[in-house]
């Protein structure tokens, strides 16, 4: 804009700018408060009042009317019809919403009374209970309104009553000989042991053929705690503060709820003695109060304790405050020896006293106790065959079979080490050299001949010795050097273990937050966590007893090691620290890869089979391939593996790095140059009459009988792979020798740019066909497709003018540039894989395009254009064909311009650049040779042809040429 | 034997020239008739998809949304959806009548060579030159594939679909098939790069076009070479091939600017149809007459086996 550019533009602007419009998306405003409106669930308009002047509006405008005005309720003539009494609720006159949870009254299932339990309630209780207090006629209330009450009872009790249940009976079937005995225990009832050899005693009294109801079950109380005192605290009774003062003298503040009740009751009983109502110093002696009574009450010091651990109080319970009640006997002084205090509300003793565990201690270690355990080294000479035995002898100096029988300390440390090489191996190695081993036997045994036998032998242990120094050689690197000595080496370890024991045996985080370093062997993680834990509990041969006492030697001395690498390299972290990290998925399978199961035959089969036309078995591969359940789904199949969750090819995993791969690889790259040497003799005499496919029309009858030719001997099969391939070489030798020449006429720049695409040679179609076999990397253009995206080329097609002169120019330099002798150096290559390394020489051949066309439509006719490199680099595979001439101009330019997946031949579409392009151009190339604007413009005039529209924009150009 | 049995009176060949349609659209990256044969859908260059009447070549309808150029286009069996791929990597599924895309599917790290619906229109199926095969469900309204096939080693040039079985031509030089019925895959080494496969329509064969310029029918089951027809000219750009509508001849294009007729049993050239100067690049048979259509360039030519019906249809 050339007012951004202006500096002295003044900014002053009025009123206030629009915003942005996004472009494609629809405008969002938020709405301004003043125009939100709130609305009811049904979408209505509600009108919202304030807080004080009742919130929302009610009915049609806070009124009870309608929009048709207010509507009475219908009336009714009396004349006819009394109307029926009306009684008008107040939800009658309440909306919907009122009724809902948050609303005014909300609705609520409730038990009706006939359901509810007869359990008093308790705040209702505690009313009647003041109330009575501070009536009038003292305790009169409450006993009228319960006189009054009438007698109901709830459906259960009813139910039960109408099954023959009594009062006070329990429930269930009629016992046999107890009789139960009615007493209601308010409060905790301790279970008696004596009490119950005192009702068998009872028993014996009791008729035999009376069937008693069983014994009322004394109802859990559920009361829940509300107040905040502690347990057993309930506070000041006003009952015993105000009324019982004479009675009780003491105030005791730690009953039970229940005893209160009791009280309650009991004060209740001698509401009669007693009278309630106000009564102490304060207001003198009542008329009918008893003067005896000490008015002037005291509360006499005694009932506190002054000295500390001085007297017993008499339960022997020093310095208890709480517990004084006590209302049992001492029956069983085993319990109080456990329990020193009272049983709380709700709590009972436990019947059985739990057993104390017995601690104990740790056996006194002798002095001279070492904490270190050596296992015997494990070697049966026996299991090794004797020349192997001589190969670790021969190795190491003398074999280990002595060793077994002495000391670990008198070992020196190349004797510690691995028992036999065979646990150095792997495991399928392992059995590889057991069988060597076992072919070995079997020969010594059978042929009887030792001399061959001890010559394979001796290789084998040859190779074995050379094996196990290598492998030593390594071993020692890692480990202390051997002869220097063992106890550096043993105080290191030593020193690790500690220091492993130091890191876990503190608190620390708990086991199952570790890492699990060996998460891929279950067993041996589990070996691992049994000496993490051990270490924990500081046990400090920790090491030693968690290891499998049946693996070896060898893997116990590894295992050994790895654990305490693994115990210090994981040991805890803070735990606030850890519990910040969450561990990943543990999925490092590195030394393993996911392959087909099933993997195609031999390519090189298939080869030789297409060139002799025998398709059938030999071409094909059948493999178990699942689809897709849904896939099944959609194409109206049955699943035909159902239950299995593969998709696909199965996979199996395989060791990346295993011999047996590399031995496999061996086996086809024989048979690979096999192949070759086969065909290397060039004057094989036996040349099959060479059919070329345009002479003779097969019909399948013929290749009928050309399969059944070869099936006699196979060496009809190679004489005839072999003829077909040394023809193939004579062709590609004339090839070759085509291109030499074109090769030696060839301007030096072209040369450089062949030389770096040597790849362009002239192939045969087998070579082709070999190369593509080679070639397994992906497409090359795939990557081209992913990284040079259609983003970089122009999609509008209104640009094309600019980019066609920005295009122009370049050219218009390269063509000036001098390479005159511009000759059929671009040899036709049917390359197809080979393309991409191309890319840098199609700059410098475009000036030449034209020329490479004309040699290459002189030469031959129907030459495919392909043949010729260039800007085919982009494609991998089959080519789409070239775009051709175009009526709509535009549109072609835009693509010549992107070049990018478009994929004409070189030829047609240098000419097209040429011409659309490099309109200038064509008269400088003109005056250079004219044999080439002649041929060019033969192909210009068939495609004029072709489209009319073509021609007006050529005219130029013809004009030109006349 | 998988062979039909030749017909009595000599199968009429669509050597006549019934119309020439230029399409307007740059180079006509494929032309295929819908699923009835009635009309004509041509995928351009320039991004954009057209359908034409058959039987006037007048064009009814333009389908633009691609990024690049279109490459592939099938049509439902119901003619409501059609599918498309391109170079911009993404599929396609057209509603026929509105014109909307009705589901863009990206997924493809290339372009897309060929696309194809099931016989149901429930599974679009695409093969790029990623040599991956996805199956796209136009059921749900997901956007990955629901089973990708990246068994080929190479890029995917040619797919069918048959029933049950899935035809997948690549340019590492195989023909698969994968029989859902079965559960099987079944790889036949051809050894140059596929360009073109197609079931028989007596699905018992499977014909395959390779960059050697060779067409073969191989039988399905065992995978036995039928028949080897050459003469045309294939070395280095995707061209299709076909079968007539009998099972009679077999047909492919040629980059000579003709398109080769052979007889099916017999294997020899019936018939060397001259389309023009350059390469034609696509070709299509009607699915019950004897009627092609063959691409070339920026244009379309519609043959038909008797010119003079023909004229007097386009009079009308």
């Amino acid at each position: 804009m050339a007012s951004d550019e202006d500096s002295d533009e003044d900014f002053v602007t009025y009123g206030t700018p629009l915003e942005p419009l996004e472009e494609d998306e629809p405008i969002r405003k938020p709405v301004p408060v003043h125009e939100q409106t709130v609305t009811d669930e049904k979408g209505r308009y509600r009108r919202f009042h304030g807080a004080f002047t009742g919130g929302f509006s009610a009915g049609y405008f806070n009124t009870v009317g309608s929009q048709e005005g207010w509507t009475p309720s219908t009336f009714v003539s009396s004349r006819q019809q009394k109307a029926e009494r009306q009684n008008a609720r107040p939800e009658d006159f309440m909306d919907e919403e009122d009724f809902s949870e948050h609303g005014i009254a909300p609705r609520e299932i409730v038990t009706t009374d006939d359901f509810a339990s007869e359990r008093k309630d308790q705040l209702k209780d505690k009313a009647r209970a003041v109330s009575s207090l501070a009536a009038l006629i003292p305790g009169d209330t409450g006993l009228l309104e319960e006189l009054i009450a009438p007698a109901r009872s709830s459906i259960g009790v009813e139910l039960l009553r109408k099954m023959g249940w009594k009062d006070g009976q329990g429930v269930g079937p009629r016992l046999k000989r107890k009789q139960c005995k009615q007493n209601t225990v308010y409060g905790c009832v301790l279970p008696r042991n004596g009490s119950e050899e005192s009702e068998e005693e009872d028993d014996e009294f009791a008729p035999e053929n009376v069937t008693f109801a069983p014994k009322d079950v004394v109802p859990v109380d559920f009361t829940p705690k509300v107040d905040s005192h502690g347990l057993g605290y309930r506070g000041l009774n006003p009952l015993q503060a105000f009324g019982g003062g004479s009675e009780s003298a003491h105030i005791n503040l730690f009953t039970l709820q229940s005893d209160r009740t009791s009280s309650l009751f009991g004060d209740r009983n001698s509401g009669q003695q007693r009278r309630g109502g106000i009564a102490g110093q304060a207001f003198g002696v009542g008329a009918m109060e008893n003067e005896d009574a000490d008015i002037y009450h005291k509360d006499s010091m005694s009932n506190y304790d002054t000295v500390l651990g001085g007297e017993e109080p008499g339960d022997g319970l020093y310095g208890w405050t709480a517990p004084q009640q006590y209302t049992r006997k001492k029956n069983d002084s085993k319990r109080d020896v456990v329990y020193s205090g009272r049983i709380l509300d709700g709590f009972t003793l436990a019947s059985q006293v739990t057993e104390i565990k017995t601690v104990y201690p740790p056996p006194d270690l002798p002095r001279d106790y070492r904490p270190v355990h050596y296992f015997r080294p494990v070697v049966d000479s026996s299991a090794v065959s004797p020349i192997v035995a001589q190969a670790l002898q021969a190795s190491r100096g003398h074999l280990s079979q002595d060793a077994s029988q002495q000391g670990r300390h008198s070992l020196d440390s190349s004797q510690r080490r691995p028992s036999s090489v065979f646990e150095l191996l792997g495991s399928k190695d392992r059995e590889r050299l057991n069988e060597i081993r076992s072919v070995a036997k079997e020969r010594n045994k059978s042929v009887g001949n030792l001399s061959s036998a001890e010559d394979r032998a001796a290789v084998v242990a040859s190779a074995k010795a050379a094996v196990l120094q290598a492998l030593s050689s390594r071993f020692q690197s890692n480990t202390p050097q051997p002869d220097s000595l063992t106890s550096p080496a043993k105080t290191q370890a030593s020193s690790e273990t500690q220091m492993a024991l130091n890191a876990w045996s503190g608190p620390t985080a708990d086991a199952s937050k570790t890492f699990k370093p060996f998460a891929k062997n279950p067993q041996k993680q589990a070996r691992y966590d049994l000496y993490i834990n051990k270490l924990k509990k500081g046990d400090k041969d920790a090491l030693e007893s968690s290891l499998d006492s049946s693996m070896t030697e060898w893997e116990r001395w590894r295992e050994r090691e790895e654990f305490v690498r693994a115990a210090l390299l994981y040991k805890p972290s803070n735990s606030s620290l850890s519990s910040r990290f969450t561990r990943g998925k543990h999925e490092d399978d590195t030394d393993s890869v996911e392959v087909t199961r099933d993997q195609e035959n031999d390519v090189d089969d298939k080869q030789a089979a297409v060139k002799m036309k025998i398709f059938g078995k030999l071409t094909r591969d059948t493999f178990e391939w699942h689809p897709d359940k849904l896939l099944c789904k959609r194409f109206n199949v049955p699943d035909p593996y159902p239950g299995s969750s593969t998709v696909g090819m199965p996979k199996i995993k395989r060791d990346k790095y295993s011999v047996f791969n590399f031995l496999t690889i061996t086996d086809s790259s024989q048979v690979s140059r096999e192949a070759p040497s086969a065909s290397k003799p060039p004057s094989s005499s036996t040349t099959l009459p060479h059919l070329t496919p345009e002479v003779n029309k097969k019909s399948r009858w013929d290749i009928a009988g050309q399969v059944s030719e070869p099936k006699d001997p196979l060496s009809a099969f190679l004489s005839e792979t072999r003829s077909e391939v040394s023809a193939a070489k004579q062709i590609e030798a004339g090839a070759k020798n085509q291109t030499d020449s074109s090769h030696a006429s060839a301007t030096p720049e072209i040369k450089v740019a062949q030389s770096d695409g040597k790849q362009t040679e002239p192939k045969t179609d087998e070579e082709e066909k070999e190369e593509d076999e080679e070639e397994v990397r992906p497409p090359m253009d795939l990557f081209k497709a992913i990284f040079a995206s259609s983003s970089d080329e122009k999609s509008s097609s209104s640009s094309e003018e600019d980019s066609e002169e920005e295009e122009v120019a370049p050219l218009q330099s390269s063509a000036e540039t001098p390479n005159p002798p511009i000759s059929a150096q671009i040899t036709p290559a049917p390359d197809i894989s080979k393309v991409p390394d191309l890319k840098h020489l199609t700059v410098q051949s475009k000036p030449s395009a034209e020329t490479t066309t004309a040699q290459n439509t002189q030469s031959s006719s129907h030459s495919a254009p392909d043949k010729s490199q260039g800007l085919d680099e982009e494609e991998f595979g089959p080519r789409l064909p070239p775009p051709g001439f175009i009526p709509s101009k535009h549109k072609k330019e835009k693509k010549v311009g992107s070049s990018g997946a478009d994929e004409p031949s070189l030829t047609k579409k240098k000419n097209k650049k040429y011409k659309h392009k490099g309109k200038p151009k064509k008269r400088v190339d003109e005056s250079n040779s004219s044999s080439d604007g002649t041929d060019s413009n033969s192909e210009d005039e068939n495609r004029v042809v072709s489209t009319s529209e073509l021609l007006q924009r050529s005219e130029l150009i013809f004009l030109i040429k006349r | 034997m998988a062979f039909p049995q030749p017909r009595p009176q000599a199968p009429q060949l669509p050597q006549h020239l019934l119309r020439t349609i230029e399409c307007q659209q740059g180079a006509v990256r494929a032309v295929r008739f819908n699923a009835d044969g009635n009309y004509v859908l041509t995928c351009g260059s320039d991004k954009s998809l057209k359908l034409w009447s058959a039987s006037r070549g007048t064009l009814l309808k333009t389908y633009t949304g691609h990024g690049y150029e279109v490459l592939d286009v099938d049509s439902s069996y119901d003619n409501s959806q059609l599918c498309t791929c391109s170079s911009d990597k993404t599929v396609i599924l057209w509603d026929v009548a509105s014109g909307q895309v009705t589901r863009k599917l990206r997924g493809h790290a290339g372009k897309v060579n060929c696309v194809q619906f099931n016989e149901e229109a429930t599974v679009m199926l695409s093969g790029s030159i990623d040599g991956t095969v996805r199956c796209w469900d136009t059921r749900s309204r997901r956007y990955e594939p629901i089973q990708i096939l990246d068994e080929a080693q190479d890029g995917i040039s040619s797919l069918k679909v048959s029933e049950h079985e899935l035809l997948i031509g690549s340019v590492d030089g195989r023909v698969r098939r994968y029989d859902l019925r079965m559960g099987q895959l079944h790889v036949d080494f051809i050894g140059s790069p596929i360009t073109c496969v197609c079931f028989s329509r007596d699905s018992q064969c499977t014909l395959s076009s390779s960059l050697d310029s060779t067409v073969r029918l191989l039988d399905k089951s065992s995978g036995e070479m039928l028949g080897e027809y050459s003469g045309h000219v294939n070395k280095g750009y995707k061209l299709d091939c076909c079968l007539s509508d009998k099972d009679t001849h077999v047909l492919s294009c040629s980059e000579d600017g003709h398109v080769y007729f052979w007889d099916l049993v017999e294997g020899s050239l019936t018939l060397k149809l001259p389309v023009g100067k350059a390469v034609v690049q696509s070709l299509s048979f009607h699915p019950t007459e004897p009627r092609l259509l063959t691409a070339m360039e920026g244009h379309v030519q519609v043959w038909g086996a008797e010119p003079e019906d023909a004229a007097v249809e386009d009079k009308l």
